[in-house]
């Protein structure tokens, strides 16, 4: 299972398992029924790259993003953080980890409490984990962090009703850089804005990559802002990790066949293009997880599906050097 | 506005003004705006949220929420009559019966208690003097035409036992139950997985055909407009300040606004960008708009008169018309994008006008 | 590398919003007329409390046979009861009382109640179901039966009082301000307090709390109407306040009734002053928590 040389590998996250056991139990006893939001997922992410995590929604891509975050107590399975299994820590401990591990939410209008100015939410973090335990010299530091996501130091005092989209998901940005981490899950960051403020974020999240050294994981559905942002690219359908490689294969040679029509679905801004394109247009609609399909999770909807696809449930084998994919047919 | 066929266009849209009256002020949601759908061909309103695009299909509908928020001037033709000066009762028939909308929300523009048989025979009847018999076989035929799989028992079921995907197409099937002549889709797939979009837009454009259905389409994504809409315009703080057919919008972007969402946006079929070009700043302040061209402030091009004066929407060959003072300067949108040889190096052109935006 | 100041620098003017409690307070008065009324007649009552001894005209506990049901004149402003003790004095004796403990049964019942209905929607699971059991077991009793209840056992002192006024009040509340946050449980801001590693009380406190200030403001003035209403009617049915300590419910009772078309005053305005004050405490609670919510207060 190692998927890179160990010494680089910030996190890695082992056969991770998260189920929702939804409503039974109750009067009439039966077992309560289970959705298999992630079912046996298994990746590693190196110090500094960007790994993109895509998928239609209920795949459960942002369920191992929140697992990793231990917002979710995973079913089974191993989240390893330098070194250390998440899942083995202690409250205390894990309070502590949660300083190197931040997230940063899609929606800039929730993810900031409207009670608090920018200021105040930006010192919190610093105040309670003593990183600047000094209070001058954190004021210092929030505008210094305001700067650094491209904000002006009189924003300190305003509350978040009173900033744009664009500018609230700088603040959720400079939020999760309070604490100085090393790995931030960045979970859809860029889809609830507008077009033209996306770009800006994106170009932003990559300048602070280089700046800070940081490793992201990108969850999100938009495979052209993927494709722009990351390193590798895991593609996962219905709790199931179905492919995973460089960016550059991903998007010049899809080994699985939910890859290629995932990324034959995404429309380009250009009529002529468009016309040319020859577009797999996948049939049916993603099952439910409550009741995910037996064999290969694809295999109802897959263009080139056989027999075989529908008893054995496919391994993410490695077909090429750092190229996995979950299908037999690859 | 010359390029107005005024005896083709099945809806035609004249010096539209809507306002609403805020704390801060009244803001002109859509501002003197005029443009026209013909029978049967798809025209796409493109913008950010609050560009005036929804507000606009809402004013067309009668559906402004009062009293925050009225219609204060312009015409709007449907057929030749000024929907503006219908009585509410002569509306509410060309609503659903003539002019169907299909909203963003699959999930909520649904009514949770009612069957979705209901849901369906409800406009057929009332509009059409259905009897329940010939309005349930309408129901089924149209579930069927939108590619609902054993009609007959879904009819019975409610919203909540249909995915996303097919409750969109669900709504379809309700604006299709009247054989409407104008279809008003106001983002209709950007709740929807990529996959199930392709699905939905391919029903879309096939339907409309079918059917011989004029479709306004509403949507801030620019892919979407490209693969559907024949004309296109697009909006920016209540005005349209470019307009042509998707050919021309996409191929010669005359307008810097139209030019820095195709170059903000990176595309699958060009090679990888070391960093995105965006637009600089942020969405307009509806109340506290500039004197003069209201993209001025983010433009990369702007020049003295564009802070001055708000430039007309204008010719720039044929039917592309642009709102710019320097439409005819702007470079070609080709000459912005990354050539093969961009992968890994930062474009010139994009540094350089870094340096010129503050 | 060029770094990402240069792209986003929004727009220039940011007027500094430093305001002294001055500018506070004439803002509300403006914006809010309404409040300012409410907060107007709120103060003057703390006032009174505050400055009985010299503002009133009589010794409230002074009997005076000479003037028994002196019917309001110049001398007793508002008339006299049937012990001849002065009616305006023992309005404004009797606002001590209703205030701490109209205030204090209100503040301890509505805080404690909005503290357990966060705790409870933020763990969740057992711990809510749990404590959902027993407020529902609370509730069952009506307010002012458990109010009895507490006083008969632990005695009517005023502490006591209190204490059984605020028991109902809790589990009422808790249910009230835990609906709100359930969905406040749900945003990601708490999410985001979670995984930035602060403590429960933390995110329960400072993170929490604050989102579900509208409700629980409502309830807080709705509960200190009720809460000088039930001070009224616990003293009304003898387990209250005990005479002669001038409170409203007390004055109510006994006498009042016996002469209440001989002499009204002993009734009315007693009972006009409970109206004026659960109507002072509504509007105010209303206006403050408009006031204090950060969405309204620049809009």
């Amino acid at each position: 299972m190692t998927l890179a040389a160990a010494d680089d590998v910030i996190l890695e996250v082992r056969d991770l398992v998260k189920h929702f056991p939804v409503g039974g139990g109750g009067l009439f006893g039966g077992p309560p029924a289970v959705v298999k939001a992630v079912d046996g997922v298994s990746f590693a992410i190196r110090r500094g790259e960007t790994l993109g995590l895509v998928g239609e929604s209920g795949c459960g891509k942002t369920t191992t993003g929140r697992c990793i975050l231990l917002l979710e107590r995973p079913t089974s399975g191993q989240v390893i953080f330098e070194g250390r299994d998440l899942t083995t820590l202690s409250p205390a401990e894990i309070r502590i980890v949660r300083r190197k591990i931040q997230v940063i939410f899609q929606d800039p209008y929730s993810s900031l409490n409207p009670r608090m100015t920018v200021g105040q939410m930006l010192d919190e973090p610093m105040a309670v984990h003593g990183i600047v335990p000094e209070r001058k010299a954190r004021r210092e530091r929030v505008r210094e962090l305001l700067a650094v996501v491209g904000l002006l130091p009189s924003m300190v005092g305003r509350y978040p009703h009173e900033l744009s989209g664009g500018q609230r998901q700088r603040v959720g940005i400079a939020r999760a850089l309070a604490t100085e981490p090393s790995l931030i899950i960045c979970d859809e960051p860029v889809s609830a804005l507008d077009v033209s403020i996306q770009a800006q974020i994106v170009n932003l999240l990559e300048n602070l990559q280089e700046q800070f050294r940081l490793t992201y994981l990108f969850v999100a559905h938009d495979l052209s802002v993927v494709r722009h942002i990351s390193d590798r690219v895991a593609v996962m359908y219905l709790g199931k990790m179905a492919e995973l490689t460089d960016r550059a294969a991903l998007y010049a040679e899809p080994l699985h066949p939910y890859t290629q029509a995932l990324l034959s679905a995404v429309p380009i801004p250009d009529p002529d293009v468009e016309a040319r394109r020859q577009r797999t247009v996948l049939g049916g609609e993603v099952p439910s997880a409550l009741n995910p399909p037996p064999g290969c999770v694809f295999h109802p909807r897959c263009p080139i599906a056989i027999d075989a696809c529908k008893g054995a449930v496919p391994d993410c084998r490695e077909v090429r050097a750092g190229h996995r994919v979950a299908c037999i047919r690859a | 506005m010359n390029d107005r066929v005024s005896s083709g266009a099945l809806l035609d849209v004249r010096d539209l003004r809507t306002e609403f009256t805020t704390g801060g002020g009244v803001v002109r949601a859509v501002d003197g705006v005029s443009w026209d759908v013909r029978a049967g061909e798809t025209v796409a309103l493109v913008g950010e949220s609050g560009c005036g695009k929804s507000v606009s299909a809402l004013s067309i509908m009668g559906l402004v929420a009062r009293p925050a928020g009225r219609v204060a001037g312009g015409q709007i033709l449907f057929k030749g009559r000024d929907l503006l000066e219908l009585p509410e009762d002569d509306m509410r028939r060309i609503r659903g019966r003539e002019i169907a909308m299909v909203f963003q929300e699959p999930m909520t523009s649904l009514n949770p208690v009612l069957t979705v048989g209901r849901q369906i025979t409800e406009a057929c009847e009332i509009h059409l003097g259905h009897t329940e018999a010939q309005a349930r076989a309408r129901a089924i035929e149209v579930l069927r035409l939108v590619g609902i799989p054993d009609a007959e028992r879904r009819l019975r079921q409610y919203p909540h036992q249909f995915s996303g995907g097919m409750r969109q197409r669900l709504m379809i099937a309700i604006a299709l139950s009247c054989s409407p002549d104008l279809i008003l889709a106001d983002e209709p797939t950007t709740a929807l997985d990529v996959t199930i979009q392709a699905q939905i837009l391919d029903l879309m454009k096939e339907l409309s055909r079918s059917f011989g259905a004029a479709t306004l389409i509403i949507t801030h994504n620019l892919g979407v407009v490209a693969r559907y809409a024949d004309r296109v315009n697009v909006m920016y703080a209540g005005r349209i300040v470019e307009r042509g057919t998707a050919r021309e919008i996409y191929a010669n972007p005359r307008h810097p606004y139209t030019l820095g969402l195709l170059r903000s946006v990176p595309r699958l079929d060009e090679p990888k960008r070391e960093r995105l070009d965006p637009i600089q700043g942020q969405p307009p302040d509806l109340t506290r708009l500039p004197r003069g061209c209201a993209f001025a402030p983010r433009c990369a091009f702007a020049i003295e008169r564009c802070r001055a004066e708000a430039p007309p929407l204008q010719s720039v060959g044929g039917s592309h018309l642009s709102a710019c003072w320097v439409a005819q300067d702007l470079p070609q949108r080709s000459a912005l994008s990354p050539q093969p040889s961009g992968d890994g190096e930062e474009i010139p052109s994009s540094r350089a006008q870094r340096g010129i935006s503050r | 590398m060029t770094t990402t100041t240069d792209i986003a620098i929004v727009e220039a003017e940011a007027p500094e919003r430093r305001r002294g409690w001055l500018d506070v307070v004439l803002d509300f008065c403006r914006r809010r007329p309404l409040g300012a009324i409410g907060a107007a007649i709120v103060v003057l009552m703390i006032l009174v409390a505050l400055t009985a001894p010299m503002i009133a005209p009589y010794d409230p506990l002074a009997i005076d046979f000479a003037a028994m049901l002196a019917p309001p004149g110049a001398d007793h402003w508002l008339g006299t009861d049937a012990y001849g003790r002065d009616v305006l004095s023992r309005i404004i004796y009797g606002s001590q009382t209703a205030l701490i403990v109209g205030f204090g049964a209100a503040f301890v019942g509505s805080t404690a109640g909005a503290v357990l209905g966060v705790g409870s929607a933020y763990f969740g699971g057992r711990v809510d179901l749990i404590v959902q059991r027993f407020m529902d077991i609370f509730i069952s009793f009506p307010l002012i039966i458990l109010a009895l209840a507490m006083v008969a056992i632990l005695g009517n002192t005023l502490p006591n009082l209190i204490i059984a006024m605020t028991a109902p009040m809790v589990p009422r509340c808790a249910l009230v301000i835990r609906s709100s946050a359930l969905s406040v449980r749900e945003m990601p801001y708490v999410d985001a307090a979670r995984a930035a590693g602060f403590s429960h009380a933390r995110i329960i406190l400072r993170h929490m709390l604050p989102n579900v200030m509208a409700p629980y403001l409502i309830m807080l003035t709705s509960f200190l109407g009720q809460a000088i209403l039930l001070e009224a009617s616990l003293s009304f049915l003898g387990l209250g306040v005990q005479e002669p300590t001038a409170a409203w419910g007390l004055m109510l009772r006994g006498a009042a009734v016996e002469f209440a078309e001989t002499a009204p005053w002993m009734a009315l305005f007693p009972g006009l002053a409970i109206s004026l004050a659960v109507f002072a405490f509504n509007l105010f609670g209303d206006s403050l928590r408009d006031a204090l919510d950060p969405k309204l207060r620049t809009g």
